[in-house]
Formats: C-alpha cells, sequence, structure tokens
C-alpha cells in the first residue's frame, strides 16, 4: 500500500510540475479573427485593404454592413455616418431642409440653438478626425523605408506612394470640414504616433495655410485628372478642394483669395470635364457613370457598402406621405426629410399640380427648370410644424433607380453615389470669385458658365442669363437651385452673411415661423463637450 | 496497473470489514431514529463514541449495533439535524431510540469556503451558506432561483419569464460599471466561465438544480480574496449532491405546472382605441381602421404547461463507494406560444475513501442537453403585440395578405415588398414564422482527490482537475411567406430573396487543473489552532462561435409563391451565401498560487489571512499579475468565561474582515494588441470595380489591468436560546479603484473614441441583517421564519467624463441611464416635467433648470436611479402533523424604473403614426394626454416612476404521507403557486428589473417577457 501511496505522490507532483510548466507568465494568445499590423502591412494586398478602410471611413459607419460594429462608440451607428451628419450639420439650420424627427440633436438645427453637447455634432466631429486619424495611420506605415523592409517594391510601392498621396488629401478634406464647421479643432498629423499625446489646438488660420501647402505639396503626387480608379481621389480633387477653400478664404482667415479660386476652378474645368446632359440623373443607382462631371465621390453599393447614412438616408428619409417608395427603388420611405418654400419660390412655377395621370413629369412636376424636383402631392408648401412630414414639399433629387429606371441591386440600401465634388460647384466657384474680385477671369466667361449650367437644366437656352443677370445674389440662388442638398448651404449663406443676421430670414430660422436672426457665434459650431472632457488642450469656441 | 490497485484495494476493504464482523458478539444495540414529526430518518448515522463502530438507519429509521458491552455513549448525527448523545448500559440485547430535532443554522455545519471548508462556528467572514432543506420550492428550473429571496445582500433578479431565463445575481450592489457585476460562480471547485454561450438561455440553466447540495455565497473580501481578480463582485460556490451512506435509496419526483401571465401590458382597448382614433384622428387615420376586436397580447401568450421529472439513487456501493446517480428530465413551455425549454440532465457524483481515509476521491459528472426554441427578438415580438392596432385581424383571407401567409400587415402596394415600411409586423406572424431552435450539451467534469499524508497526518495534498465544455448549434429559419424577410436581397447579383435559413454553433471549454496542501493542527497545550492552505492553479477558457445566413433562393416566378418552407429550399452554396461562416475563438488563461491562514486560540478569537496572486492573459504582459490580500479577526465572544453557559445567549461572535479583491470582466481577451480586423461583405469599398474587404485598426488599450476592489467589513453574528434564532448583522464599505469603465478618448489619439480602460471609483456600502427563528419546535408543530434586509448605497466617486449609456425605445440615440461622479451608477438623466392645474403633464413643457431661457440638454438632471435602496426577504414555513405550508416574500424598496413602454406608445404621435399607419398604444395616454411631438419629451420625469414592490415568490402547501408501501417508502404531496402576487405603483406590467446594466440599460422596461404567475403540482417518493 505503501508504495502506491508513494505512486500517488509522484504522480500528483508531476502533476502540478505539468502544470507549473505550461504556465508562461507573458504568453500572448493572438485572435484567430483579427490579424497584427504587422501581417497587414507585410503584403501590397494588405496596404490596399487599409486603404480601402481610409476611403470606406467615408461611407460606412463601421466594419460590418449596414451596422453592428460601429468605428465611433458611445452613439447611434446610424449618428455617425459622414454624409448624413454633414447634411444635418450643413442642411437643416437653413431654408434648405427641414427634419421631422425629434432625435436628439436633430430639432436643435431648426431652433439654431445648439449647444456643445449636441450629439450630432459630436458625431461629425469624431468621424472627420476619425478618418484623419486612419490617414495618419496609413501614411506613418508608408514611408519609402517601411516599404522596401517590407518587400513592397517596384509597381507596388509606387501604387503605396499614390495611396499616401491620396490619404493626405483625405485627411486635408477632412480638415478643411473641421475649419469650415468648427474652425479650431485638434490637430495631429502622421508625425505624431498613436497614443503618444494629447492633441493640441490649432487656430483657423493655421490649419488654412496647413491644408493649402499639404494640397499644394501633393498636386505633383496624384494621378492626373479623370485617370485614377473611379472611388479614388485625383489631382481634380485636389485643385477642386482649394478652389473651395479659395472661395471661403475670407471667412476663415480674413484674407480673400479669390484670384487663387478662379485659378484652382480653372484648373478643373479645363482638365477635360463636361456636364452630363439630364440633372435628373445626377443623383441615381447609376451615377458611378457620371465621370466626366464628378470629380471625386462617395461610392455607396446596396449589397457590398451598407448603413443608414449616406445616399440610403438620402433615398429614404425625405420618401413619405403620398409618395410611392416604388419611384425611388425602396421599400419604404423613413418620412423625415422636406424643403422650405424659400427653396421652391427660386424656381419657376410648376406646370404640371398633380402627379395623376402625369407620371411622365416626374421628378420635377414639368417644372421648366428640371432641377426643381419636389415632390408636392399631399404636401403643403407652407410648414407650421417641422415633425409632421406633410408640411414642405418632399424631395426627389435622390433616387435608388437608374438611369433606366431600373430598381437599384437592394431595395433597403441605396446604389447612388454621393458626388463631394463635381463640376457644377467649379463653374459657380469661377463666376462668384470673378464677381467678388478675382483676376485671372473674365464676366463673360463666368456667364458662359453659369448658361451651361442653366441650359443644361432648361433643357435648352429658355434659362440663360445675361451678363446683367450675373449678381452675388443670383451666384447664391444659383447654387441652391443647382446644389441644394449637397452640403453647401450653411457655408454658402456664412459668406454671404446670411447665416445668422436679420439680412437674410426664412420660414422657421431659429425656429420661429417667419424666421429671427442668432447670435453670430453659431457661424461657427462649438466644440463637442466630449472630447473637451478628455482633452484639456481645448479650448471652446467664443459664445458657447 | 490501476485495475490491479483496485482489486487488491477491494480485497482489503473486504477483509477489514470481515474481521469486524468477527468481534460482534457482545451486545446488541437496536432502535429506531425518528424526526420532529416523528418520521422516520433513514440514512442517519449512530457511532460508538471515541470507537470506530457505527451504523446506518435503514428506510424504517431502524438500526443495528453489534459488538458492543459496557457503558458507551452513542451518537446520532443527520445532516441538518442536532446531534444526539446518550449514554447507554449494554447489557444483552437493547433497544434506544432517538427523537432528532433539526437545526437551522448549526454552528457545526460544515460550510465550503473555495479551497477547503471551514465550520460555521469558525467563519471569519461574511459567508452565507444555504442547504437544500431551506431552498425555495415549485417549478424551479435555473439553480440561482434556489436561493432568492434567502440571503442578505444578494439580490436575484430573473431577468425575464422566457424558459431556462437566467438571473442577474448582484451581491452588495455590485462592483463595477463596464467590468461586469455578476458574481463568480464555483462548481465543485470548478470557477466557470462568465460567459453564456449562443443557443443556451443563460450558462446556469444547464444545470439541473435538484441535484444541488448547497450554495455558499462569499460575500466580503476577506472570504472572496482568495479568488483573486475575479472575486469583486463576490463568490457564490454551488455543491452537488453526493452518495448518501449505506443501502441504496432512491428519489423519485414529479410537478406538473401550469403558468399564465399574471397581467397583460396596460393599453387601449378596441373601443377605447376606437374612441381615441375618431376624437384625435384624422378622416385618412379613421378610415384605416378594421372592424376586428382584436387583443394582441391575448394571441401572443398562452397558458404553459410543464413537467419537470427527477429521479435520483444514491447509496454506497460495496461498503467503500458511495455514489449517487440522477437523471432529470424537464420540459418547460413558454407563456409566449412556440418558446419552449427541454431539459435532459444527469448526475454522478462518485465518493470513495482510500487507505483508510487517507485518500479520498471524489468525482462528480453534470451531463445536459437542452434543446430551446425561442422566440426570435422575443421583446420585439412582444413590443409589436403591444403596440398593434387591436381593430386588425390576426389573419385574412384579403389576398393583399396572401403572400405574408394570410397574417395581417401593414401595407403599401407601392413598395417592392408591398409593406409600409417602419410600421410594426404582425406579432402572431412573427412568432409563428420564424422557428429559433439550438440544442445546447454541457459536459462538466470534476476529480477531486484528497491525500492525507501517511507518517503527517496533519497534511493535505489535493489536486483538482476539471473540464467543462459547452457546445451548442442551432439556428433561425424564417419561411419564404414571412413577411418579416419577404422579399430580401439576396446573392450580390441584386436577386430578391424570401426567407432565410441561418445556422450558428457555438463551444466553450474551460480546464482547471489545481493543487494545494493544506495543513491543519490543533496544539491543546497553548489552546491554539492553526490550518493553511498553499496551491497553485491553471484554468483556461476558450469560446468558439461561428455563424451564416443563407438567404433561401426564390429567383424567377416562384418569388411570390407561398410555398411552406421544406429544408429544400435553402441554398447553402457558396455562391449564394452572402455573410460566410466566421469562426471566431476567444481565449484567456489565468494562471494563479494563493494561500491561506488560519488561527484560532481557544475558539475565542481567530486571525485569517488570504492572498492570492493572478496573473490573466487578458492583460499585457507587465501588467498582468496582480496580488489580492486580506484579513480579518474575529472575536467569539460568547466563549469568554462571562458569557459561556449563558441560558439565553448561545452564540455572540464580532468580526472584523478587509481585502482586496479584482474584476476582470467586460472586456475583450485581446484588446491590448494591437489588431487589425477584417470587415464583412456588406462593408467593403471599391476602387474601380474591384471590391475588398477592409481593415480597421482596433482600438488600442495599452495599460489596461483589473479592476480592484477594496472591502471592509463588520460584522456581529448572534444566537439565542441554543440557536434557535440565529442571524447576523453586517456593515460593509466597498470602494472599487481602477475601475473599468467606458469613457471618451480624445479624438486623434486612438482607433477608437471610447475605450473601456481603468479610469474610476465607485463606493457601495450598505448594511445587511438577517434573523432565522425556529419559533415553535415541537412535535406536532414546527414553525421556522427568516427574515433578511439589506440597505445598499452606490455612488460614483470618480469618472473622467460622464459616460452615458444609450438605447432606449423612440427615437434615434437617446439615452436615459448616465454614469456621474456624485450620483448612483446608472441615475436617470432627464428633463423636469410641467404640470398644470390639473396634475396631468403639459405637453412638451419642461423647467428650465439653468435657466437660460431655453431648453437644451443642460437642462436634463438625475432623478433617481434604478438601484434599490433596501431589499427585504421574507420567508417562513409551518407545519401541522403532516401538513406544511410556507412562503417566500421579497420587496424592493426606492428602485425606480423609466416606463418606456409608456413613453414610445402612450403618446398621440404613435397611436395615430404620421408614417400613415395606427399603433396601440400604452393606456397611459388617456391619463397624460401627451402628443409625444416635442423631441425631449421621451427624456420626461414623468416617466421615472417608482419601482418598489412586495412579491410574494411563492406560496406553498403540502402533505407528507410518511411511510407507504409498508414502510418501503416515503411520499409527500406539494402544491404551490409561484409568483403569487405583487404589490407595486409602478404603472407598467412589472417593476423588477434588471438594474446594474452593466454598461447598458438598466431599470428600463421596455416590454421584457413577462414573468408567469406559475402553478404547481408536485409528488416526491423516496423508496429504499
Amino acid at each position: 500500500m505503501k508504495k502506491f501511496s508513494t505512486k500517488v505522490l509522484l504522480l500528483t507532483g508531476l502533476l502540478i510540475t505539468s502544470g507549473l510548466i505550461s504556465c508562461d507568465k507573458n504568453k500572448i494568445i493572438t485572435p484567430n479573427y483579427e490579424v497584427t499590423s504587422e501581417q497587414v502591412y507585410s503584403t501590397f494586398s494588405g496596404y490596399t485593404q487599409t486603404m480601402a478602410k481610409v476611403y470606406g471611413a467615408f461611407a460606412l459607419t463601421g466594419n460590418q454592413g449596414p451596422a453592428g460594429s460601429g468605428d465611433i462608440q458611445g452613439i447611434d451607428e446610424g449618428t455617425s455616418d459622414f454624409f448624413r451628419l454633414l447634411f444635418y450639420a450643413q442642411e437643416l439650420p437653413t431654408d434648405e431642409a427641414v427634419l421631422a424627427w425629434g432625435d436628439p440633436g436633430v430639432p436643435d438645427f431648426h431652433n439654431m440653438n445648439w449647444s456643445s453637447s449636441n450629439v450630432i455634432l459630436l458625431g461629425l466631429y469624431e468621424r472627420c478626425l476619425y478618418q484623419i486619424t486612419l490617414c495618419n495611420e496609413f501614411i506613418r506605415e508608408s514611408t519609402p523605408a517601411l516599404l522596401s523592409s517590407r518587400g513592397i517594391t517596384g509597381n507596388n510601392a509606387t501604387v503605396v506612394g499614390q495611396y499616401v498621396a491620396e490619404a493626405r488629401f483625405l485627411r486635408a478634406y477632412q480638415y478643411a470640414n473641421l475649419m469650415d464647421l468648427f474652425a479650431r479643432p485638434p490637430f495631429a498629423t502622421d508625425a505624431t504616433a498613436v497614443g503618444s499625446s494629447i492633441p493640441p489646438q490649432t487656430t483657423r488660420t493655421a490649419l488654412f495655410s496647413y491644408i493649402e501647402s499639404e494640397l499644394k505639396a501633393i498636386d505633383p503626387l496624384m494621378v492626373a485628372p479623370m485617370k485614377n480608379q473611379y472611388g479614388r481621389a485625383d489631382q481634380a480633387a485636389v485643385w477642386a478642394l482649394l478652389a473651395r477653400i479659395y472661395l471661403n478664404a475670407e471667412v476663415y482667415t480674413g484674407t480673400a483669395r479669390y484670384t487663387d479660386a478662379i485659378t484652382y476652378s480653372s484648373k478643373v474645368i479645363n482638365a477635360g470635364y463636361s456636364l452630363i446632359s439630364n440633372y435628373d440623373n445626377l443623383f441615381l443607382a447609376d451615377n458611378n457613370k457620371n465621370t466626366t462631371e464628378n470629380i471625386f465621390s462617395i461610392e455607396y453599393d446596396g449589397n457590398t457598402i451598407q448603413g443608414y447614412g449616406g445616399t440610403t438616408f438620402m433615398t429614404h428619409a425625405p420618401i413619405g406621405g403620398s409618395m410611392p417608395a416604388s419611384f425611388y427603388g425602396i421599400s419604404g420611405g423613413w418620412a423625415g426629410l422636406r424643403t422650405t418654400s424659400a427653396l421652391v419660390n427660386l424656381f419657376p412655377a410648376d406646370t404640371v399640380t398633380s402627379l395623376k395621370g402625369n407620371e411622365s413629369h416626374f421628378p420635377n412636376l414639368g417644372n421648366p427648370d428640371t432641377r426643381a424636383e419636389f415632390w408636392s402631392n399631399g404636401q403643403s408648401l407652407a410648414i407650421t410644424d417641422v415633425t409632421s412630414f406633410t408640411q414642405g414639399y418632399a424631395v426627389n433629387k435622390w433616387r435608388n433607380v437608374t438611369s433606366t429606371g431600373a430598381q437599384g441591386s437592394n431595395i433597403n440600401f441605396a446604389d447612388v453615389d454621393e458626388p463631394l465634388f463635381r463640376l457644377s460647384e467649379q463653374y459657380l466657384i469661377y463666376a462668384e470669385a470673378v464677381l467678388r474680385g478675382g483676376s485671372g477671369g473674365s464676366n463673360a466667361q463666368a456667364v458662359t458658365y453659369i448658361n451651361n449650367i442653366r441650359e443644361r437644366a432648361y433643357g435648352g437656352v429658355a434659362g440663360d442669363i445675361a451678363s446683367t443677370d450675373l449678381t452675388l445674389q443670383f451666384i447664391l440662388d444659383e447654387r441652391a437651385r443647382e446644389l441644394y442638398w449637397e452640403g453647401f448651404r450653411r457655408t454658402d449663406l456664412i459668406r454671404y452673411g446670411y447665416f445668422t443676421t436679420s439680412t437674410y430670414l426664412w420660414p422657421l430660422k431659429g425656429g420661429v415661423a417667419n424666421g429671427t436672426s442668432v447670435g453670430d457665434f453659431r457661424n461657427i459650431y462649438p466644440i463637442p463637450d466630449q472630447d473637451r472632457a478628455v482633452n484639456p488642450n481645448l479650448t471652446q469656441n467664443p459664445g458657447y | 496497473m490501476k485495475n490491479t490497485y483496485l482489486i487488491k484495494y477491494v480485497f482489503l476493504l473486504l477483509f477489514v470489514f470481515s474481521a469486524a464482523t468477527v468481534f460482534a458478539q457482545k451486545g446488541v444495540i437496536t432502535g429506531k431514529i425518528v424526526d420532529e414529526a416523528n418520521q422516520p430518518l433513514p440514512g442517519a448515522t449512530v457511532t460508538v463514541k471515541g470507537t470506530q463502530q457505527g451504523a446506518g438507519t435503514d428506510v424504517n429509521g431502524n438500526y443495528r449495533l453489534t459488538g458492543v458491552s459496557g457503558t458507551v455513549t452513542l451518537q446520532v448525527t443527520f445532516v441538518g439535524y442536532q446531534a444526539i448523545d446518550k449514554v447507554v448500559n449494554v447489557s444483552g440485547n437493547v433497544t434506544v431510540n432517538f427523537n432528532l430535532v433539526p437545526t437551522a443554522n448549526d454552528l457545526n455545519e460544515v460550510v465550503v469556503i473555495g479551497y477547503g471548508t471551514e465550520k460555521k462556528k469558525d467563519l471569519t467572514g461574511s459567508i452565507a451558506t444555504v442547504t437544500a432543506k431551506d431552498f425555495n420550492q415549485g417549478a424551479i428550473t435555473t439553480p440561482e432561483q434556489l436561493i432568492q429571496g434567502k440571503v442578505a445582500g444578494v439580490s436575484i433578479t430573473s431577468n425575464s419569464g422566457a424558459p431556462g431565463a437566467g438571473s442577474t445575481i448582484t451581491i452588495r450592489g455590485g462592483a463595477s460599471i463596464n467590468g461586469g457585476n455578476d458574481p463568480l460562480i464555483v462548481i465543485d471547485g470548478l470557477p466557470l466561465s462568465p460567459d453564456a454561450i449562443n443557443g443556451a438561455a443563460n450558462p446556469l440553466d444547464l444545470i439541473n438544480p435538484n441535484d444541488i447540495a448547497s450554495f455558499s455565497i462569499l460575500k466580503d473580501a476577506s472570504a472572496s480574496a482568495i479568488y483573486g481578480n475575479r472575486a469583486s463582485n463576490g463568490v457564490i460556490i454551488i455543491t452537488t449532491k453526493k452518495g448518501a451512506a449505506g443501502k441504496p435509496v432512491i428519489n423519485f419526483s414529479t410537478q406538473l405546472s401550469a403558468g399564465t401571465l399574471p397581467k397583460e401590458a396596460p393599453v387601449l382597448s378596441p373601443s377605447q382605441f376606437r374612441d381615441y382614433v375618431n376624437t384625435y384622428g384624422t378622416a385618412a387615420q379613421k378610415a384605416i381602421m378594421g372592424t376586428a376586436n382584436t387583443d394582441w397580447q391575448k394571441q401572443i401568450f398562452q397558458t404553459a404547461v410543464s413537467t419537470d421529472n427527477n429521479l435520483s439513487v444514491s447509496g454506497t456501493a460495496g461498503k467503500f463507494l458511495p455514489y449517487r446517480v440522477s437523471i432529470g428530465y424537464t420540459d418547460q413551455n413558454g407563456i409566449l406560444k412556440t418558446t419552449d425549454m427541454q431539459r435532459y440532465s444527469t448526475n454522478l457524483n462518485l465518493s470513495p475513501s482510500f487507505f483508510t481515509n487517507h485518500l479520498k476521491v471524489n468525482f462528480n459528472f453534470i451531463g445536459s442537453q437542452t434543446n430551446n426554441r425561442f422566440a426570435n427578438n422575443q421583446n420585439g415580438i412582444i413590443s409589436d403585440a403591444v403596440n398593434f392596432d387591436p381593430t386588425q385581424p390576426v389573419t385574412s383571407s384579403n389576398a393583399l395578405y396572401k403572400p405574408y401567409g394570410g397574417y395581417f400587415q401593414w401595407t403599401d402596394p407601392s413598395a417592392q415588398d408591398g409593406l409600409k415600411s417602419n410600421t410594426p409586423l404582425n406579432p402572431v406572424a412573427l412568432l409563428e414564422q420564424t422557428n429559433d431552435k439550438s440544442k445546447a450539451y454541457r459536459g462538466i467534469a470534476s476529480l477531486n482527490l484528497d491525500y492525507k499524508f501517511h507518517f503527517f497526518p496533519d497534511l493535505h495534498a489535493n489536486v483538482n482537475l476539471g473540464y467543462d465544455e459547452s457546445k451548442s448549434n442551432g439556428s433561425t429559419t424564417i419561411p419564404t411567406d414571412a413577411a418579416s424577410n419577404y422579399l430580401q436581397p439576396g446573392a450580390a447579383n441584386g436577386s430578391l430573396n424570401s426567407g432565410s435559413y441561418s445556422p450558428y454553433n457555438a463551444e466553450q471549454q474551460n480546464k482547471l487543473f489545481e493543487g494545494y496542501f493544506s495543513y491543519s493542527k490543533d496544539v491543546k497545550s497553548i489552546k491554539s489552532h492553526f490550518d493553511a492552505v498553499a496551491g497553485y492553479s491553471i484554468q483556461d477558457f476558450k469560446n468558439i462561435a461561428s455563424n451564416g445566413l443563407f438567404p433561401f433562393i426564390s429567383g424567377g416566378s416562384t418569388v411570390y409563391s407561398n410555398s411552406e418552407f421544406t429544408d429544400g429550399l435553402v441554398n447553402t452554396t457558396a455562391t449564394n451565401n452572402y455573410n460566410s461562416y466566421e469562426y471566431l475563438i476567444n481565449e484567456f488563461i489565468l494562471t494563479s498560487f494563493y494561500g491561506r491562514f488560519n488561527y484560532n486560540y481557544d475558539e475565542r478569537f481567530y486571525l485569517t489571512g488570504s492572498v492570492r496572486s493572478d496573473n490573466s492573459t487578458k492583460f499585457a504582459p507587465g501588467t498582468r499579475t496582480g496580488t489580492f490580500p486580506s484579513g480579518a479577526f474575529a472575536w467569539k465572544i460568547s466563549n469568554e468565561d462571562f458569557l459561556k453557559n449563558n441560558p439565553v445567549l448561545s452564540n455572540l461572535k464580532l468580526r472584523l474582515e478587509y481585502g482586496v479583491t479584482g474584476n476582470q470582466e467586460g472586456i475583450g481577451d485581446y484588446d491590448y494588441l494591437a489588431q487589425y480586423s477584417l470587415s464583412t461583405s456588406t462593408a467593403q469599398y471599391a476602387f474601380g470595380s474591384t471590391n475588398y474587404q477592409l481593415y480597421r485598426p482596433g482600438a488600442y488599450f495599452p495599460g489596461r489591468t483589473w479592476e480592484t476592489t477594496d472591502a471592509a467589513n463588520i460584522g456581529l453574528d448572534y444566537g439565542f436560546l441554543n440557536e434557535r434564532i440565529t442571524g447576523s448583522i453586517d456593515y460593509y464599505y466597498n470602494k472599487t479603484k481602477n475601475m473599468l469603465a467606458t469613457i471618451g478618448q480624445s479624438a486623434l489619439t486612438n482607433f477608437g473614441n471610447q475605450i473601456t480602460g481603468n479610469v474610476g471609483s465607485m463606493e457601495n456600502k450598505g448594511l445587511e441583517f438577517n434573523i432565522n427563528a425556529n419559533i415553535i419546535t415541537t412535535k406536532n408543530i414546527g414553525w421556522t421564519a427568516n427574515f433578511n434586509v439589506s440597505f445598499n448605497s452606490n455612488k460614483v466617486l470618480k469618472l473622467t467624463s460622464v459616460a452615458e449609456l444609450t438605447g432606449i425605445s423612440g427615437g434615434t440615440g437617446n439615452y436615459v441611464n448616465v454614469d456621474e461622479v456624485g450620483y448612483a451608477r446608472n441615475s436617470f438623466n432627464v428633463y423636469q416635467q410641467v404640470y398644470g392645474t390639473n396634475g396631468k403633464p403639459i405637453d412638451g413643457v419642461f423647467v428650465d433648470r439653468n435657466g437660460d431661457g431655453t431648453i437644451t440638454s443642460a437642462d436634463r438632471y438625475n432623478d433617481h436611479s434604478p438601484d434599490p435602496k433596501q431589499i427585504f426577504g421574507f420567508s417562513s414555513d409551518f407545519r401541522y402533523q403532516k401538513w406544511f405550508i410556507g412562503f417566500v416574500t421579497r420587496a424592493n424598496l426606492g428602485n425606480y424604473v423609466y416606463n418606456n413602454v409608456a413613453s414610445a406608445t402612450g403618446i398621440q404621435r404613435n397611436i395615430l403614426n404620421p408614417i400613415g399607419n395606427l399603433n396601440n398604444g400604452s393606456s397611459d395616454v388617456l391619463v397624460s394626454g401627451l402628443t409625444g411631438n416635442g423631441s425631449n419629451d421621451l427624456l420626461s420625469d414623468y416617466y421615472i416612476q417608482n419601482g418598489s414592490f412586495l412579491r410574494m415568490d411563492n406560496a406553498h402547501l403540502g402533505y407528507n404521507f410518511g411511510s407507504v408501501f409498508k414502510g418501503a417508502g416515503d411520499l409527500k404531496i406539494t402544491a404551490n403557486v409561484q409568483n403569487v402576487f405583487i404589490i407595486t405603483d409602478y404603472k407598467g406590467v412589472d417593476p423588477e428589473i434588471t438594474y446594474t446594466g452593466n454598461g447598458g440599460l438598466a431599470g428600463v422596461d421596455n416590454n421584457y417577457y413577462p414573468r408567469p404567475r406559475t402553478y404547481v403540482l408536485g409528488l416526491n417518493l423516496s423508496l429504499k
């Protein structure tokens, strides 16, 4: 028996020892469903897929379409989408759009009483900065030294080099948004390692200089206009962004840069672009074909690029009331967005008042200006109650059907791409910069460009203007007619001094039926409380 | 090898026992042992004190001892009864009978404390035990419900009334915000994984409650610190039943129960609804009202008949192998139609001893299979039933509804799928057209070896090996005519499909190896007792999951077909699945050293110290190892001379305890690594015409570690009148430091704007009191009562920013709970409603609390919290001859509930929905008259309602037939009602709602599966 007990002891001892041996205190267990950064960046395809994320962060809200693994935590994932939130911030406080929903933060825009705790602004701020963080990381991982150490050479290295230039462009684009919206965001580039320090706050002027110098620096590194793969930015996108910030430079820095605006809009205009023939086809499911006009777009796809923001929002939110969902290629609308009479009244009267029997006049009810894509059946023009969908005309501009009328690939998610830059805007920048005293352009050329836009809209010369018609007010109105709901209106109204003042009042401005002025500090949005709580370097914008 | 030793051993044992019989020719003692009700006590042990002689009682309570002579002391022991000594002068044959009296609180009761046991009288920590005789009765399907309401400081809130649904167990308020608040559960020495697997309603429901012998709840840190970085939320040690001595005892129990819906959510009746629409609706809205009168809640709920059957055999085989084998079969139907759970379970316990008790072996196996049918998104279905227009029929022969299986749906002919978007779906259709089934298997095997050294019997070596594996597979099948999946986009070519089949698998493995030495020594000369434990353990947790989604292929003309679903319609080929199988493996390893030292002097002064060092792979090397010490001092005042033999006070012990514990839940297994994850196929991006799945860098958590809780406790145990009245009172103060909470991360510094890090601190302080009384203990009448109360107050002390917890119903992105410094965790953050002179809320008018002239989010304030401030438990049992009757009640006071059902549905905007349909709503709308048009309406403090309640969990009446079949069996019949009544001012269905939140919703009532009222008839038969 003793022998046995000894064996038991031995066995016990052995088990304990084997247990001890298997314990490696520093053992790293790696997940099977994720990869380390070394693995990702070891191949060219890994670089491409990381770059796809840098771009994809525009369109998607996370790693799982349509939702479920969001990039931005702590807020509803649908409230972290780039274009949807840009739309909220740029259109809802203006005469172009109202939204029926009472989601947190939304009514503040109509009432123009947003605070620094507004969750929509937080989402937009975080999204822009998140994309910059991705750009910084990509650029850091793509230095020539790192590329060669990882065996990425030859043509692959050249393509990664282009990716880097594009990442710098996207970063500049998002900084430009932040400059416009928040004026003084935190600032970091690829020079600062992840998590190493709390970023300092920049100023609007410094940010302007940075964006300008970045864009000029990458100009020669970008692929030539219209020569890059669809979905990627090219040289013309860089010029178009420069033209846009120069047009607004006086707002941002106090120094007018209209001559530069003319220079760079001209570069885009002369790069070989032309307007597509039919305005109605601009925001349809197959608008990825509109490559002659669209300079750079965010891509969406009903099956492979799914989310609840972007053009899925743009094709669903304005649909409700008596609007047949099938006209819009969707399963049903979200009954939210409409526009105010201020926008409708910029257009001539519709020639058809009811769609019944006149379906062929969809989407613009026979309006001589085909850009008047409004739905008035069952809708009142005037709005007394923002929350009632049937008050205010709905907008037919975005539809998940193709130019031949076919349904998009998915009835729940749109295929429509969202152009961030298109040729019309460059024409309008040119014209406005000329009128505002920039040199290097001519009034006659400006009139020609405006008439290019209007001839497409009217299907002929009926809407042409004369040189005497070209005033700053006309250009602002024309921008509304051409670019409404594309995310420009707030910036435009600020440039004209209209956004907060009583110079221009529109229905419901500031939450009052006939409109009211609000404090000028509202030309700039507040730095969100949430980021100020964790970044002591940030001071609040004045007035908040 | 093993076999030959076994044979030798058997021979040895035979020899020993036959030798014993050789002596046995002196005197014979026989007798009968009965309990307080004069019922025989089978399995009691009679020993001759100071010798090895002894015997067990048979089924009739009779025993027979031979070979005894002279004057001896006989001792009778039986678990749960007070031991009795009798001095007997043996000459020839004598008869000695014993009458045992039960003890509710035997101080000699042995309590499992983790890596050992301790006598109750020697405990220094705050440890509560509940043994089988005190378990709750009735149709109980998950283990934790056995002790609901029984223990001060332990709150057990069932998560829903679904079959097999788990409970949220919170000990002393829980220690964390995002680190989880669930206690560590240890079964027969094996700490369980905290995670449930997909396909099982909760991890504990795979264990048959009938196999459980006792619970030990380690509440304070001095007791739980031996479990180190998993112990902050307390530890619950579950011990399963072991084999009894003697001949086999067969126990059979069966229960038949019927569950009913106790209360429907209060919504407008069809006639109230018509009146409402006719009063406030537009002509178009009046026109879409139907002619039916449908009580949608009645349509989805049913009376659920369930059975529970258990058979066990327990005894000792061949004199040396105590065993217990049990099988159980439970078929529990849910009161929500289609939901059910069937569980087949088995438990095998073998506890032999070898080498004259030098080696004790305990082998335990728990196995179960559970077949579940869930209602997919059951809360959504219940919401839809609450919400659905009562004037519409369930089914209709109208051709409009033919594509949807004939179920009424809100239709829109212009939509491609014909359905009006954003309207609720017919809840009956959702129930009946979804088949969400799973099978879950679990096996827990544990082997404990306890070796007492031959030449140094004070020293034991213990080895524990444990293996726990759960496996499940399940699928959700939706037929092609289900509106929920009608004409969904399918393959990448853009074709539309209806129906779907989505299978998943999950697996969890938990392996334990543990070795420890224990030493115990009495040194009489210095009136001291020492014992010590030191050991090492390694535990490996692995979680494997996969899932897939296959749309049915119904191309071409069959798109609109209404064919019955058959498996043949499922296409599982790679080209048509758009969400391919994923395998996710998560693993972490915990290695630990631990030790404990106990000392007592003269059974008057007790000292305990323990320490554990844990190394967890959940953290980066460098921040992995943590040390968790504890200490306790106890003074047994009643053993002092001035109180010894006091006729009134039988026990008085003062305890002082302090310890540090940790918590490592609520975070990922690999987050400290810089990882990239690949996006799904629905989240790609295209360059040119090529789609790429995206690599996203994951947020980065360098330096993160477990949170720690410093806990101090002062307690007093008391007993009066020879332990007929016992109890304890405890005051505790727990402070959580380095608390895991999810907070903002400054933009541009990380790949996530929020991280779960060690950022805060929180305190819980409270008072617990309990009293147990054996009020009457006579032969014919017995009456016992237990009362406990706990007061807890929770406060967030530090947090770098206010954390908002999102997700209430109605609107997008609304949150109602916040974690904010100076307030209780999960406080409700709302606007202050303004009321009119008639006492009704004024629509959309709130108090401008900061006086800036406008109502902004800055005007929100923290109004109450979902935490109960006081929790009461009261139970009592009364026996008169063979009848017995008892009840268990619980009360929570000061807990507030956000009535999300009223806020989301009891508003005009929901009933007269601008989207173009009608919804039913909470009848609260008739009282409040609110429209819900304002953007802040959902967040009105009008909806924060007092959820204090008193609930009778259980009432039972039984009859104990005693001996049947001529003494061969015992029979007991019981009738039970569970969830008997609830008294509350709360306006919704049931105010008892999980309040810890674990970083999410807390105290939000949004139509969860209601707890049934269950009527149970049970029969218990034991045979010898």
